[in-house]
């Protein structure tokens, strides 16, 4: 029986306990995020981060969302009313939405139920993930608008083209997937992934699906959309109390969400390490939920290790990235994934594709060759312009020397002091 | 096989009634919506009334078994489309509403008894298409799965008119880009060109960059310019769209009046 026949026969009542596991899944796991994150980052930085509420400072979250929530709510006077309320909402429930095709777990009993922790599947899972994430960027265009006024208009526009363009490259990244899985439901792609990882057998996929979930997010090194140095807070400037806290959660539901969808795309969802199979039949199947929620956290430290690092990106760099590198690795990729896969499936002979695949490599060796010496080229032809030489010591410009500066500088003081000697 | 259960374990459960149910809620609301589209002032709200058409359009189609079009309903349209729509809005004009002024004269008579028209052309095409003759053959074109059976019919039978299509869209894509695109006069000056450029001048005084505007210690504001060393306000120090416009407070008001006698 497969997973999805067996979710098609939950009653009523597991599905609805199911949806209520979800929600308090993420909203748990929004107050852990950050409170792991201002932790980890503080001992990154030699600080020690939050640690005087509760135990390790583990209700630090709790306390600052009271605090939020007892802030007061403001509605500025320029703001379209509607679409300023219904922003936050938009944003906060598409975010949830994801988590309905995630697998949590393989075949579990709950309340003397056979079934999986999983709410439903679609035989198009992935894509309705991408629909639902879609809509989302509705809440912050909508709320960069509806401010009215210009760093939230701003910053609205920049992380919402960062989120299109980034889609597209996510998207590109799970044709591979589908391609390799022959389907595009979550517990079906989870399934054929119980002896390789896609992570290992679709590794360039892999990379592009990491780099654009970080993209896609809004989070460092590509949070353009609230660069404070240039945007205040970008999108969400204007917003306060609650409303602002509907955002603050959405950010970190859809940071669980991607990472969620790593793991079940690429890390072999609730699968077991290798050689730890034997452990997916404890608890009943229950510790499957261990191993999902495990990688899970590890993407999150992944996402918290990225921003300790690195410097944020200039945002034409960050479009050039996405446009000019991300999406055309991908789509060759595909093409030679899609080879790959037609002469694995008419049985070509081992020849012929080890020939095909050295050929690729050769290809793409030579390609990129050409480009670096294009390069090279390019740059030892542009030439700087001649420029008078500053009239005061300076240090040398590269290939200059310095003290043919400081001896041309002399020989003009003497010329001048010569000329005045000689008028006067 | 697998297919076919996954296809069955989507319409376990699933009879006439909750479809009608889904029907009555969301049709009315489609409707409204569509009619708000022409009646709502601002562009912004007419283009979010669009995308909520659109996504009870892609519920209606998963209702209807198709799966696939519904999902692909919301990503390109509502995803895509809409938000290429709002994008143009909110760059055009924040809250630009529409002008009824007829830029070609007498063109309104004919374009509504052509909108007439095309209306009941689509309506008659569709009702003489459907009604009185129940829809046939569902599943038996969803027996390999929706999805699947969707890109046999693509690949195979409509593989032509398919590539026709991408074709046209590509050259229409290709047309917009070449109308809107612009002969550069000169390169562009990027960032590393001026850092560049600043170090390449006569004098380093500006090197690192223009100084900062504001009269520090008494007032401090984009608008004010800041002090030489010597008392004398520096123009450079406030921004040249302030200086173009005029809307620059003179510092001297912030001066130090008994700076002298200190100096004494």
């Amino acid at each position: 029986m497969t997973t999805t026949t067996l979710i098609g026969e939950d009653p009523g009542w597991l599905i609805l306990v199911k949806g209520l596991f979800i929600f308090v899944f993420c909203v748990v796991c929004t107050l852990m995020a950050v409170w792991g994150e201002r932790r980890i980052v503080a001992r990154m930085q030699m600080r020690l981060g939050p640690n005087r509420v509760g135990k390790f400072g583990l209700l630090q979250s709790l306390a600052d969302g009271v605090k939020l929530a007892l802030k007061e709510d403001l509605i500025p006077a320029a703001a379209d009313k509607i679409v300023f309320i219904i922003a936050p909402i938009i944003s906060a429930t598409t975010c949830f939405m994801a988590f309905a095709v995630i697998p949590f777990t393989g075949k579990v009993t709950l309340f003397g139920h056979k079934t999986a922790m999983q709410l439903t599947d679609l035989p198009v899972s992935v894509l309705y993930i991408l629909a639902i994430a879609s809509i989302g960027v509705y809440g912050i265009v909508l709320a960069g608008w509806s401010s009215g006024s210009t760093y939230p208009l701003l910053g609205g526009l920049r992380s919402s083209a960062q989120v299109i363009s980034y889609e597209v490259a996510m998207g590109l990244s799970l044709v591979a997937v589908f391609i390799y899985s022959g389907s595009m439901s979550t517990s079906e792609i989870v399934a054929a992934q119980h002896q390789w990882w896609f992570a290992v057998v679709l590794f360039p996929s892999f990379v592009i699906y990491v780099i654009s979930m970080v993209g896609e997010t809004n989070r460092a090194p590509f949070d353009l959309a609230e660069a404070e140095g240039e945007l205040v807070g970008g999108f969400h400037t204007e917003y306060s109390s609650l409303k602002f806290a509907l955002f603050f959660l959405a950010e970190y539901v859809n940071i669980v969400a991607v990472s969620a969808l790593a793991t079940t795309l690429f890390m072999g969802g609730y699968h077991a390490l290798p050689g730890l199979t034997f452990t997916e039949s404890w608890l009943g199947g229950w510790f499957t939920l261990f191993w999902f929620v495990g990688k899970v956290v590890a993407f999150f430290f992944l996402f918290v290790w990225l921003r300790g690092t690195l410097p944020r990106l200039r945002y034409d760099q960050f479009m050039k990235f996405g446009w000019k590198v991300l999406i055309p690795t991908s789509l060759i990729w595909i093409l030679v994934l899609a080879t790959l896969r037609v002469m694995s499936q008419r049985a070509v002979s081992r020849l012929v594709v080890f020939g095909f695949s050295i050929g690729v490599v050769l290809l793409v060796v030579l390609v990129t060759t050409l480009y670096d010496r294009s390069v090279v080229k390019a740059k030892a032809a542009a030439t700087l312009p001649e420029v008078p030489a500053p009239n005061f010591p300076v240090p040398a410009l590269p290939g200059q020397n310095a003290l043919q500066g400081i001896a041309l500088e002399i020989t003009e003081t003497a010329d001048a002091i010569e000329l005045e000697n000689h008028n006067g | 096989m697998l297919h076919h259960s996954l296809h069955l374990a989507l319409t376990v459960g699933r009879t006439a009634t909750p479809e009608a149910v889904q029907f009555w809620i969301l049709a009315p609301l489609a409707t409204l919506a569509a009619l708000g589209i022409l009646l709502v002032k601002k562009a912004v709200h007419s283009a979010l009334l669009m995308a909520w058409v659109m996504v009870t359009l892609a519920i209606f189609y998963i209702a209807q078994d198709a799966l696939f079009l519904g999902i692909v309903q919301i990503v390109v349209y509502t995803g895509a489309v809409m938000m290429l729509f709002l994008f143009i809005l909110m760059l055009v004009g924040v809250d630009s509403s529409e002008s009824f002024v007829e830029n070609v004269k007498g063109q309104r008579i004919p374009s509504i008894i052509a909108a007439v028209g095309l209306g009941g052309l689509i309506v008659s095409l569709l009702g003489r298409a459907t009604v009185g003759s129940p829809a046939v053959g569902l599943a038996a074109a969803n027996v390999d799965g929706n999805v699947q059976g969707l890109a046999k019919l693509l690949f195979t039978q409509y593989v032509w008119a398919f590539e026709v299509v991408s074709a046209l869209l590509i050259t229409a894509a290709l047309g917009a880009m070449v109308l809107a695109h612009s002969q550069k006069v000169r390169s562009p000056f990027a960032q590393r060109d001026l850092a560049i450029a600043r170090f390449r001048k006569s004098s380093l005084g500006e090197a690192a960059g223009l100084p900062a505007s504001g009269v520090y210690a008494r007032h401090n504001a984009v608008d004010v310019p800041a002090l030489l060393p010597d008392g004398s306000p520096a123009p450079t120090s406030v921004s040249q769209t302030l200086r173009a416009r005029g809307d620059i407070i003179t510092s001297s008001g912030f001066a130090l009046e008994h700076i002298e006698e200190q100096e004494d």
